[in-house]
């Protein structure tokens, strides 16, 4: 199956993919921000302090999932013995980690006029911390070591075991005391947040799961050619 | 219109710094890596320009070789 899936074959797709995706991320994020900062209304409680949302929990739902997905990867190369899903890895952990960084940059903004502080060491803030201090550890043993092999162990070490945390951050504010809310949002049971602020919110997520697959195509793309510079020399 | 648009009730400040450090982020990331492909795509090209003739028959025999070129030639 993984073969249908090989770089030689699908490079086609993603050297082409960018521009289409970058036209499409553009429209939905016009549109996303006008939803947001315009049409949406204003929360009872909040005020207008509310469409910090908007960026925080998009940003906050995406540096977990691609997390996920490095782990999912990571595991997928050790047991498959597949280089490619260590390119994919690789190449997703760029947007992951500003996803991260936006998340708690924009969180401590919407904690200053709701909780009157810029920062708490709350349960679900300091391990959204710790998944950024893993992203880091991520990208660092990509620059600081050379040999091939040994970067994907040490990569994929790092990815199995942050991926731990990711339950943890979802689970945080169920099982602590936190200054966080339980979720709004839910897939398998009711979501107690009105529609008028859902649809921006659900735009406002496509447009930065897009941004990440434009990030993620431009990176794997860099990849590869770096492999194939490599080719060169070798003829 | 605008004014209330600004301002926010007194939240404008924290709004729009949270989604200007976004959008920031954002441009950041996209030029950082786009400068990375365009430094990988020209060391290709040089590399590729300065094969014999025999190894670039041999290299332009590769799918992803042919496509970095036409996409390269496209820019």
């Amino acid at each position: 199956m993984f073969k249908y899936f090989e770089p030689n074959k699908i490079f086609v797709i993603t050297s082409r993919a960018p521009k289409y995706v970058l036209f499409l991320f553009i429209i939905v994020l016009s549109i996303g921000l006008t939803e947001a900062l315009i049409l949406s209304p204003e929360d009872y409680k909040q005020s207008h302090a509310v469409r910090i949302m908007y960026v925080h929990v998009p940003a906050a739902w995406i540096s977990l999932g691609i997390f996920s997905c490095l782990a999912l990867f990571s595991i997928g190369s050790f047991v498959f013995k597949n280089k490619n899903f260590s390119l994919i890895s690789k190449s997703l952990a760029p947007s992951g980690f500003i996803f991260n960084v936006i998340a708690l940059v924009t969180g401590s903004i919407w904690g200053k006029p709701t909780w009157g502080t810029w920062w708490a060491w709350d349960a679900r803030i300091t391990s959204m911390l710790i998944l950024a201090l893993f992203y880091l550890m991520y990208l660092l043993a990509w620059r600081i070591y050379k040999d091939k092999e040994y970067v994907i162990k040490i990569t994929s070490i790092i990815a199995i075991l942050g991926v731990i945390n990711v339950p943890i951050i979802k689970f945080s504010v169920d099982w602590w005391n936190s200054l966080h809310q339980s979720a709004s949002v839910n897939v398998f049971s009711n979501t107690s947040i009105h529609m008028s602020m859902l649809i921006p919110l659900g735009i406002m997520t496509a447009a930065f799961a897009l941004f990440s697959l434009l990030i993620f195509l431009m990176k794997y793309n860099t990849e590869l050619i770096k492999i194939k510079n490599k080719g060169l020399d070798r003829l | 219109m605008i004014n209330e648009i600004v301002s926010m009730n007194g939240y404008g400040s924290y709004v729009w710094s949270a989604f200007s450090f976004t959008l920031l982020s954002f441009t950041f990331l996209y030029f950082v890596i786009k400068l990375q492909l365009t430094k990988e795509q020209s060391r290709f090209v040089s590399k590729f320009g300065s094969l014999t003739k025999e190894k670039a028959r041999v290299a332009r025999s590769q799918n992803i070789n042919k496509e970095i070129l036409s996409n390269i030639s496209k820019i």
